[in-house]
């Protein structure tokens, strides 16, 4: 019985940490898409350096760290309920309605983490003067994260379906 | 043609569709 309880238990806390690192997440995702680039144009270009020196540095490191916890508790707690081998293949020849559901989030959440890590933040990089690039790799590079976050976004709609919706089934 | 995710509103619609295919691709596979 108490071993129950202390499994339990971690698994409850690995669930709240794998909430909180998306929380994280997502919300400067929909920061970023439903603020901060939207407003950017009505910003006063002698103000604009303060957006882009001082808060997308800040906002992006815990963005995408955000990313990186998010997978890796959710990786965990997938394998502590046992579903995560099944969820990967979504369920397929399991006849398990809720692993084909959290298998879909699964995979649209791994392909946002991609997106984060791979796209979005190199370019970023060159965006922030972390590498170095000519203006116009940086028109480039900025676009590119722009668009890969605007996939994000439209993902995280039926990403947070599966995941919150995923006890219905 | 301009990409449809430039707009916000579009990206959110999208995002809509998108959900409603993901239903209907659970009730298919399970």
């Amino acid at each position: 019985m108490q071993e129950f309880v202390a499994f339990d238990w971690w698994l409850f806390f690995v669930r709240w940490c794998h909430i909180a690192s998306g929380v994280m997440w997502i919300g400067h995702l929909w920061y970023f898409n439903f603020t901060q680039t939207p407003t950017m144009p009505k910003i006063p270009t002698e103000l604009r350096p303060g957006v882009a020196k001082y808060i997308l540095p800040e906002a992006l490191f815990w963005f995408r760290w955000g990313a990186m916890f998010t997978i890796i508790f959710g990786l965990i707690l997938a394998w502590m309920n046992g579903y995560l081998l099944s969820s990967i293949k979504i369920g397929i020849g399991d006849g398990s309605t809720h692993n084909t559901t959290i298998g879909i989030g699964m995979w649209l959440g791994t392909i946002m983490w991609f997106n984060v890590w791979f796209i979005i933040w190199p370019n970023q990089k060159k965006n922030i003067g972390i590498t170095p690039a000519t203006p116009d790799e940086i028109k480039v590079a900025a676009r590119t994260a722009g668009l890969a976050s605007r996939v994000n976004t439209m993902l995280s709609i039926p990403m947070l379906y599966c995941m919150a919706g995923v006890h219905f089934y | 043609m301009k990409n449809p995710l430039d707009s916000l509103g579009q990206t959110i619609v999208l995002g809509l569709v998108l959900t409603v295919v993901v239903v209907l691709l659970i009730h298919a596979i399970a």
